[in-house]
C-alpha cells in the first residue's frame, strides 16, 4: 500500500520559490491502477516522482509498503527504487548503445543473480511483453510501441511491487498506445502491479481502477 | 564488467568524434613527447658528464687559449690523477651550407686522451695505429656512417681559426660505451696541430685550447678546482676550473631562452591536449544527461558514474596518448637524420615517455572532473527533464 500524508513540495526558480504540491494526501492500496490526470504544470509528475522515491517532499511522508522512503539516505533509497519500484517514462530511455536484451537487463546487474538466471530473467520479461524475437535489436531498430514494451519488460524484471508509469503513451501512436495500455491492464489484473500512472490521455485512464485529478497542486 | 562494456560502446556512440579526439591527443602527445626530447637532447652533455671530470680553461672565456705549459703544472696538483688537453678546430668540410657537414674537430692528446675520457671505445689496433700517424683522425662511428668514412680514406678539412688546407687520414672510428655517448667527433693530433701552426703562425706556437683532468674523489673537486685556479691568479692567461658538469651547463645556458620556451611550449600542449578531450567529454557527458538520471532511478550508484565518464575519458586519452607516443619515435628518428651532428644525442628517454603517457592519463582525469561533477549533482527529477 502507498500512504501519502500531507506532503508538499516547492521547486526554485532562479530566486523564485515555486509551489508544485501543496499538502496532498492520497492512499493506494495494493493491486490499485491509479491514473493521475491534469493540466501541464499541476504536479502529477512530481507526485509520481515522490511516489518512486527519485524526489524527497519538503514536508509530510510518503510510505510504500510499510518504508517511509522519505527518510531513507541516497544509497538506501537507490537500493529500494531497485527492489520495489519499476519506471516506464515517456520518451522510453533506453539506452541507444545497448540491444533490447541489455537494457532490460540492467536493472539485474545490481543483483547477486548469475548470468544464466539473468538470461532467464530477461527473456522471460521479453516473451511477457511480446518481444522474445526482438532481443538482439537496438532501440533505434525497434518502433515507439515496441520501445516501450522493452521499457515496460525492463521495468518488471525485478519483480518490482509498484510501477509507475510518467506519460507512457504520451509519444505514442494511437494503435501502439493501446497496445501498451492492455499490456499494464493485464500486468496489472494477471500480476497483481500496483500501477501508478500519470497521463494525459482520456483513453489510457479508462484502463485506470481510479482516476485522480491535480491542478495547481491540490487535488481536486 | 558492466561499466567497461558501456564506456566502450559510449567511446563508439560518435566514431568521427572519437577518432577527430583521438588524433588530436596523439598529435598533441607526440609534439610534447618530441619537445622534450628536444630540451633532453640540449642538455645531454650534462647529464653525460663524468662524476669526477673537470676543465680548466681561460678565465676570460673560453675561445682565449692557455699555455701548455701549465699541463705538468696542473698535473702535480694534489688530487689530480689523470690530465689531457684539446683545441676546437673547427674548420670547413665540404659545402659548409649544408648542415651536417658540420661535426665537431678537435686537436687531441692522442696519448692521454683517451684515458680521461674512456666512454670513447677504439679498437686496440686503430688506437695504436692512431697514435703512431701524426697526421690520422679518429670519428666517431654516427658521422662514419653519415658520410661513407672508412679506414683509410683522408677527410680534407679547409682551415678557419687554423688557417690551410688540412688533410687526415682515418686511422679509427670509435663508438660509445653507451646511448649518452657523442658519437659525431672527429679527433686529431694536437701536436700534428702545433707543428702546422709554428710555421703559419708562430705567435700562437703551444696554445691549449682547455685542459681535462680526472680526480680521485669527486668531493676533492672543489678544492682541486680552487687550488690550480690560485695558482695563475695573477697570471697573464688565468684559468677557471670547474667540473665537467659545470662546464657543459655553460655552454647549455647560452641557449637557456630557446630551451625555456621549447618547455614553455610543451607545457602549452598539455593544456591543448585537456582542452581538445575536456570538451568532448563535456559534450558527451551532457548528452547523455538523461540516461545518466535512468541510471540512477534503476539503482546505480554515483560510483557507476563516475566510471562511465571517466572511463569514457581515460579510454579517449589512453589511446591518443599510445599513439602519440607511438609516433613519436618515428618523428625523432626523422629529425635525428635530419640533424645528425646537432644533437650528437637524440634519444626518445624513458622519462619523457613516463611524462607523455601521464600527461595524457592526468588530462583524462582532469577532463572527467567537471561533467562528473555535474553529472553527480544533477538531481534524477533534473535529469529526466532533460529529455529531447
Amino acid at each position: 500500500m502507498i500512504e501519502v500524508r500531507n506532503v508538499s513540495k516547492s521547486y526554485h526558480r532562479d530566486s523564485l520559490l515555486v509551489p508544485v504540491l501543496n499538502n496532498i494526501s492520497i492512499t493506494v492500496p495494493d493491486g490499485e491502477f491509479l491514473a493521475m490526470m491534469g493540466p501541464s504544470g499541476s504536479g502529477k509528475t512530481t507526485l509520481l516522482n515522490l511516489i518512486a522515491g527519485i524526489d524527497r517532499p519538503d514536508e509530510g511522508s510518503i510510505s510504500v509498503n510499510g518504508t517511509e522512503i522519505a527518510t531513507l539516505s541516497e544509497s538506501a533509497l537507490a537500493q529500494w527504487r531497485s527492489n520495489n519500484v519499476g519506471f516506464i517514462f515517456q520518451f522510453y530511455n533506453l539506452l541507444p548503445v545497448l540491444t533490447a536484451f541489455e537494457n532490460v537487463e540492467l536493472p539485474l546487474l545490481l543483483t547477486k543473480l548469475s548470468r544464466r538466471e539473468r538470461r532467464e530473467h530477461v527473456e522471460a520479461s521479453l516473451a511477457m511483453v511480446g518481444l522474445a524475437d526482438r532481443m538482439k535489436h537496438y532501440p533505434k531498430q525497434l518502433s515507439g510501441g515496441q520501445e516501450q514494451r522493452v521499457a515496460i519488460a525492463r521495468a518488471l524484471v525485478t519483480d518490482p511491487t509498484v510501477l509507475v508509469a510518467d506519460e507512457p503513451t504520451g509519444d505514442l501512436d494511437r494503435v501502439s498506445a493501446g497496445e501498451v495500455m492492455t499490456l499494464l491492464d493485464r500486468l496489472n489484473k494477471e500480476f497483481k502491479k500496483t500501477i501508478v500512472m500519470v497521463t494525459h490521455d482520456p483513453r489510457a485512464a479508462e484502463k485506470a481502477h481510479k482516476v485522480m485529478h491535480l491542478d495547481k497542486g491540490e487535488l481536486t | 564488467m558492466f561499466v567497461l562494456k558501456l564506456v566502450l560502446k559510449n567511446a563508439l556512440r560518435h566514431k568521427l568524434r572519437t577518432i577527430l579526439t583521438i588524433v588530436g591527443i596523439a598529435v598533441a602527445v607526440m609534439s610534447f613527447g618530441f619537445l622534450r626530447t628536444v630540451v633532453t637532447a640540449w642538455s645531454y652533455g650534462v647529464e653525460a658528464s663524468a662524476a669526477n671530470r673537470m676543465i680548466t680553461r681561460a678565465s676570460v672565456s673560453f675561445i682565449f687559449p692557455l699555455p701548455y705549459a701549465y699541463r705538468d703544472q696542473i698535473a702535480r696538483v694534489p688530487g689530480v690523477t689523470h690530465i689531457s688537453y684539446a683545441n676546437w678546430f673547427q674548420g670547413v668540410y665540404k659545402d659548409a651550407a649544408d648542415f651536417k657537414n658540420f661535426f665537431p674537430r678537435l686537436a687531441i692528446d692522442p696519448d692521454t686522451y683517451f684515458d680521461v675520457y674512456p666512454e670513447y671505445l677504439v679498437p686496440e689496433q686503430e688506437m695504436k695505429t692512431f697514435r703512431a700517424e701524426r697526421n690520422s683522425c679518429i670519428v666517431g662511428q654516427k658521422i662514419a656512417k653519415e658520410h661513407g668514412f672508412s679506414i683509410g680514406d683522408i677527410i680534407t678539412i679547409d682551415g678557419d681559426i687554423y688557417p690551410g688546407r688540412w688533410d687526415f687520414v682515418v686511422r679509427g672510428i670509435y663508438k660509445g660505451r653507451d646511448a649518452t655517448a657523442d658519437e659525431t667527433q672527429m679527433f686529431f693530433h694536437w701536436n700534428y696541430l702545433n707543428e702546422r701552426i709554428r710555421e703559419l703562425q708562430p705567435s700562437r706556437e703551444g696554445d691549449v685550447g682547455w685542459y681535462i683532468l680526472t680526480v680521485n674523489n669527486p668531493a676533492e673537486m672543489s678544492s682541486v678546482g680552487r687550488t690550480i685556479d690560485a695558482m695563475y691568479l695573477n697570471s697573464r692567461a688565468g684559468t677557471k676550473t670547474e667540473t665537467e658538469r659545470e662546464f657543459q651547463q655553460g655552454f647549455v645556458s647560452m641557449s637557456s631562452a630557446i630551451i625555456r620556451s621549447l618547455e614553455i611550449v610543451s607545457f602549452i600542449i598539455i593544456g591543448i591536449i585537456l582542452l581538445v578531450l575536456a570538451n568532448t567529454i563535456v559534450m558527451a557527458a551532457r548528452e547523455r544527461t538523461t540516461e545518466y538520471a535512468v541510471l540512477k532511478t534503476i539503482g546505480f550508484s554515483p560510483g557507476h558514474i563516475i566510471g562511465l565518464i571517466g572511463g569514457e575519458s581515460l579510454l579517449i586519452a589512453g589511446i591518443g596518448g599510445a599513439l602519440g607516443l607511438a609516433l613519436t619515435f618515428p618523428v625523432a628518428g626523422a629529425f635525428a637524420s635530419m640533424f645528425p651532428t646537432f644533437f650528437p644525442v637524440f634519444n626518445v628517454e624513458t622519462i619523457t615517455i613516463i611524462l607523455a603517457a601521464l600527461v595524457a592519463a592526468l588530462a583524462g582525469v582532469v577532463a572527467a572532473l567537471f561533467p562528473t561533477i555535474r553529472a553527480l549533482r544533477t538531481s534524477i527529477a533534473e535529469g529526466l527533464r532533460a529529455i529531447g
